[in-house]
């Protein structure tokens, strides 16, 4: 088990090293002047030259990736030179929107995917099931933002029920949180919800097909009791990895439910970051993401010891 | 569970403790990321400025000068020796008294950055503190346009900071955000990106007179400001203000304030007391605009009222100008502008053959993030294919067209040839400020490096003169040259209104976007 | 076989409608969808208004699907964009799929590379795809070159993975082994014999990266970082409607229903495919 851990730690370091790489370069040959972005509408050509020299960015980019990388493994992500602050200070300043949608989100997904995809797999080929396939087909095909704008202009706008943008610090009141937090996320959940769906089924499926189920029943077990203790318990593992690889999904969809609902989270910086050609908070905001990508698929790996006792490391 | 409920009631108890504060909760018209004023033009860190600094003069709503942080002044007989005296009990955000060498020191900062600094700092032999409370300005010659520059209420605004931080270099950004204005801005609450929050600066002594621009008394009757910065779209910044979600929308979308004016429980409020100005500008260093007779074809293509009617849309919001500088205010004239007004396609495209235009693409740049001019750039496309040129429409977010435009390499090997901007009124309305009079050639301080050694020279004697009646005459003779190389096309003029809650209050003209005099019911 | 499964047909059907759209769109009553007049602006669907063609005639004109700010006609934008759409989903997936065919095999058989490039896709991988998408298109500026290559660049590592274990399964089979053991050239062991087997999971894969790549264009054309403005896309007009949705829905509505649509009929059709072409991959999921 210790091994496993530190063998898939040091796999990380590798891919890790290869995003900074990729990142840094393509921010680096690209075209735009964060020095002129910088100066404002009626700076001078000289007066940008000196800003310019003043970040760095005239010295050669193998120079500059030098520097940068040596401070990213001491710990300093470097600072903005759009906001002059740190760059973890502003990762942290935004962690807790793009936290909260993100875990909300997930929690709805689960909540509402599992109990369905259980039912479909129940019913198999009856007409919730062809129902709950076509839906999820729809599901993955409806734009995120275009079904943001339908909440909106519904739920909020029509009906009054919920704010329509903005977020609330959980420090300034659990109600107020989380009556901002309810439509984005139920927003960025429809996707998940076809995803998550579907794997339950396709996994609750494959283990009725099994043996030890037919036993189950034949031993006259309550059918909800053979659907949830034997069926559901088998398909943890397979739905806990689509979680994991839906994170990837989830983070994209985040930049685009930030932007429409106005919330101030690591989605919109990137937004804003690269739009600005803020290099620092764009390569430290993209490591940070990757890192967290690689984390909780790590974490992830390391669940299956607990979902399937089958699997050792 | 339970603890974690009560722990959450605890919280919500605590964030409740401070909801009698009056809070002002406003939604600016960009982000706010650069806290230094004198370091970049950008609006909104001039209004970040007006919040915390004050200034020595400011600008009525008549463009009138009128003393802010000065007592009293004197101009010597030779008029080459200003006097100035500070009125009693300024004080900075840290305690400190305001002093003369604390207004010394941020005049030089400035007189490095701003272009009427620069040019003021031309004229100046030294500046020093004559006592505790007064400073001196000795000029090597007379110069007309002192007040002007130290009351001027815009972009860049020679604020008063305390020395130690005025002595920052120019070209780096201060870090310390201390002023002797009406509000203390909260360092520890501000998220670039999220919100910016300033307190009340309980010790402030405003001026007796009644608000006007950025003079007269600037009392405070709120608590607190909120800029929220995460607020960008415009649809959702109008759905916030009418649900009662935010009390301010500094620009609301063109096309949604009909709607808004509809509203029983929203205000629209035109608080500019000149409109903002669009502008195309040429880059004169390069093929086909160097010439100037093209200059001229593509003048007389532009006629204002298709920009305005696309760009703005709503008849009352818009108007034309025949003027350079801002109409209705002193230097406003139709000097030379036939050319403009009284022309056509037709004539359009005859100018243009007549230039002995080859078909060079003109590379004309759009901003694509940038509501109030993101329409002009089309506009522009249709009229000059019209007139017979070639055109190339490049679209790329406004950042990017900010850097592109700083460049003078030919545009096919990442320059350009045209952009459209807008500018607020007092950034344009007299020769000095208006940066698209600026005709250096190469050395010019603004993009587009337009040459015209008559306009230097106009230019110079407009800077001496000292009489109102000849400066407004050379101001028009400025024009009419400008008018006959083609400089630069102005566009038209709009006005740019607020939408605030019915509850606001104590709104007043003004050329910025200040929060004072402002009452929350 | 595979026209007999009714997924395939009704996506196949949709997409088929959809591309003679596209193809036809000068025929279907549009206009030059830059073509605008201030005059028409802010049309509702079915209001009949005026627009200006370059030579500066103007003529009458019926929106069917209303008008957006500039006084553009969103029925033909929205028909033109059908075009851009389609091309810019089956560009990605081509290009997705001939780079990652090329990685996949090289890594399924060049053991000495597969170490290297198999960690240099994992590190493509870990970096969440609409940011990738989103940093090049912003940095190059977006052309339909940049658009296309941005979004297909994050879906290559999991068609080389995909070749990869494909590679890695044949070539233990019997007469690949022979083939090798006759000693048929490399190249043509992969092209001739290896990759014939891969082509069915692959078209299914093609049809996925088609539809992720449609959805994923709009969203850069909604965020501002797609295709320049004047080009007639469903994410370009849904982003220009975007600042007047309250009163005028249907900017963001038309546009809406015809990329939900595209996108479900490449989904179904994919979900057919994969029925028909590779029964083992419909059990797993």
């Amino acid at each position: 088990m210790l091994t496993f851990i530190l063998r898939r730690i040091a796999a990380t370091v590798p891919v890790l090293l290869i995003v900074a790489v990729l990142v840094f370069l393509v921010l680096r040959l690209a075209p735009g002047d964060p020095a002129a972005i910088l100066a404002g509408d009626a700076a001078s050509t000289e007066q940008i030259a000196r800003i310019r020299t003043g970040l760095g960015l005239d010295r050669p980019i193998l120079a500059q990736f030098g520097i940068w990388i040596g401070n990213v493994l001491q710990g300093d992500l470097g600072e903005s030179f759009y906001y002059k602050t740190k760059v973890a200070t502003l990762i942290g300043q935004r962690l807790e929107p793009t936290l909260a949608l993100s875990t909300l989100t997930i929690l709805i997904a689960v909540a509402v995917a599992v109990p369905l995809g259980v039912l479909a797999a129940w019913r198999f080929g009856g007409w919730f099931d062809r129902a709950l396939m076509g839906l999820s087909v729809l599901g993955f095909s409806v734009p995120v933002f275009v079904l943001a704008y339908i909440l909106i202009y519904v739920v909020s706008l029509r009906l009054g029920l919920l704010p329509v943008q903005g977020y609330q610090r959980i420090g300034d009141g659990f109600w107020t949180f989380l009556r901002h937090l309810v439509l984005p996320s139920v927003t960025l959940s429809v996707i998940y919800i076809a995803l998550i769906a579907r794997v339950t089924r396709a996994s609750v499926l494959e283990a009725l097909g099994e043996d030890y189920i037919r036993t189950a029943r034949a031993k006259g077990l309550p059918e909800i009791r053979v659907l949830v203790h034997h069926a559901l318990a088998n398909a943890a593992v397979p739905i806990v990895t689509v979680i994991g690889i839906g994170i990837a999904l989830l983070i994209g969809g985040v930049v685009v439910t930030e932007s429409v609902y106005a919330i101030p989270g690591l989605g919109r910086l990137t937004v804003d970051a690269v739009l600005a050609r803020d290099f620092p908070t764009i390569q430290g905001v993209i490591l940070f993401f990757s890192f967290a990508y690689v984390l909780i698929n790590f974490l992830i790996d390391l669940s299956y010891v607990f979902l399937d006792p089958r699997i050792r490391y | 569970m339970r603890k974690l409920i009560s722990l959450l009631m605890f919280a919500a108890a605590f964030g409740a403790a401070n909801a009698q504060d009056k809070v002002l909760r406003v939604v600016p018209h960009s982000n706010l990321s650069i806290l230094d004023p004198i370091w970049t033009t950008a609006y909104m860190s001039r209004n970040h400025g007006y919040m915390i600094y004050d200034t020595l003069f400011g600008t009525d709503e008549k463009s009138q000068i009128k003393p802010q942080m000065v007592e009293s002044w004197k101009l010597s007989a030779d008029k080459k020796t200003w006097d100035f005296t500070l009125r009693k009990g300024l004080a900075f955000h840290d305690g400190k008294p305001v002093t003369g060498e604390d207004v010394v020191a941020s005049l030089a900062r400035w007189g490095k950055r701003d272009a009427m600094g620069v040019a003021m700092m031309g004229f100046v032999d030294k500046m020093e503190a004559t006592g505790a409370d007064s400073f001196r300005i000795s000029l090597k010659e007379p110069c007309g346009f002192v007040l002007e520059a130290l009351g001027k209420p815009s972009s860049n605004v020679p604020f008063i900071m305390p020395k130690r931080i005025a002595e920052t270099d120019a070209f780096k950004q201060i870090e310390e955000h201390i002023g002797s204005g009406p509000y203390v801005f909260v360092k520890e609450e501000f998220k670039p990106g999220d919100k910016a929050v300033y307190a009340k600066n309980a010790k402030y002594v405003p001026r007796k007179e009644p608000p006007s621009g950025s003079a007269g008394g600037k009392r405070v009757y709120v608590d607190r400001v909120e800029w929220n910065l995460a607020l960008r779209d415009a649809q959702a910044q109008v759905n916030a203000l009418q649900k009662g979600e935010v009390d301010i929308v500094e620009q609301p979308s063109f096309p949604l304030i009909p709607g808004l004016k509809k509203d029983p429980n929203i205000v629209v409020y035109n608080y500019s007391p000149v409109p903002l100005q669009y502008m195309a500008r040429f880059n004169h260093l390069h093929k086909p605009f160097d010439n100037p007779q093209v200059r001229q074809a593509a003048m007389a293509a532009f006629a204002q009222e298709p920009f305005l009617r696309a760009q703005v849309g709503v008849k009352e919001l818009y108007k034309k100008c025949p003027s350079m500088f801002t109409c209705g205010t002193p230097y406003a004239s139709s000097a030379g502008s036939d050319i403009q007004a009284k022309s056509n396609m037709k004539k359009a495209q005859a100018l243009l053959k007549a230039s002995g235009y080859d078909g060079t693409p003109v590379v004309l740049m759009k901003p694509t993030d940038l509501a109030a001019i993101d329409k002009l750039p089309d506009v522009a496309a249709q009229l000059l294919r019209q007139a017979g040129f070639k055109v190339d429409l490049q679209a790329m977010d406004w950042q990017t067209l900010v850097g592109r435009r700083a460049k003078k390499d030919p545009p096919d090997k990442g320059g350009w040839n045209m952009f459209l901007t807008a500018w607020q009124g007092p950034d344009i309305w007299n020769p000095i400020a208006n940066a698209a009079l600026d005709t250096r050639g190469e050395a010019s301080g603004w993009f587009g490096w337009g040459k015209d050694d008559k306009i230097v020279e106009l230019k110079s004697q407009f800077m001496r003169e000292t009489d109102a009646a000849k400066r407004k005459k050379l101001a028009e003779a400025i024009q009419a040259r400008a008018f006959e190389v083609a400089t630069h096309v102005p566009l038209g003029e709009f006005d740019a209104p607020l939408a605030a809650r019915k509850n606001i209050s104590g709104h007043f003209r003004q050329t910025g976007n200040f929060y004072w005099n402002l009452k929350k019911n | 076989m595979i026209l007999g499964n009714w997924s395939v047909r009704i996506g196949g059907g949709a997409l088929a409608a959809l591309v003679l759209i596209a193809l036809a769109a000068p025929w279907l009553g549009t206009v030059d969808p830059t073509l605008f007049d201030a005059a028409s602006r802010d049309l509702r669907p079915g209001e009949a208004g005026e627009i200006t063609d370059l030579d500066g005639e103007t003529m009458k004109h019926v929106f069917l699907m209303g008008s957006d700010s500039f006084g553009r006609d969103v029925y033909s934008r929205v028909i033109y964009g059908t075009r851009v759409s389609l091309l810019v989903g089956i560009l990605c997936a081509l290009l997705a799929l001939s780079i990652g065919i090329v990685c996949g095999l090289a890594s399924g058989y060049l053991r000495w590379l597969d170490g290297l490039l198999m960690r240099f896709m994992d590190g493509l991988m870990a970096i969440p795809a609409i940011l990738v998408a989103i940093a090049l298109v912003a940095m190059w500026r977006g052309s339909l070159a940049t658009v296309v290559v941005a979004i297909a660049i994050p879906e290559i590592p999991r068609v080389t993975r995909l070749v990869r274990s494909l590679v890695l399964t044949i070539r233990e089979e019997p007469y690949v082994e022979a083939a090798i053991a006759l000693g048929t050239p490399t190249r043509k062991i992969m092209f001739g014999h290896i990759l014939p087997n891969c082509i069915a999971p692959l078209v299914v894969q093609a049809t996925y990266i088609c539809a992720f790549s449609i959805l994923v264009e709009a969203i850069l054309s909604f965020l501002g970082v797609g295709l320049p403005p004047d080009i007639p896309t469903w994410g370009n007009v849904m982003a220009e409607g975007r600042a007047q949705f309250n009163d005028y829905p249907h900017n963001i509505f038309f546009p809406g229903v015809f990329l939900a649509a595209t996108v479900l009929a490449v989904n179904i059709l994919g979900d057919g495919l994969r029925d028909t072409l590779d029964p083992k991959m419909a059990k797993r999921v």
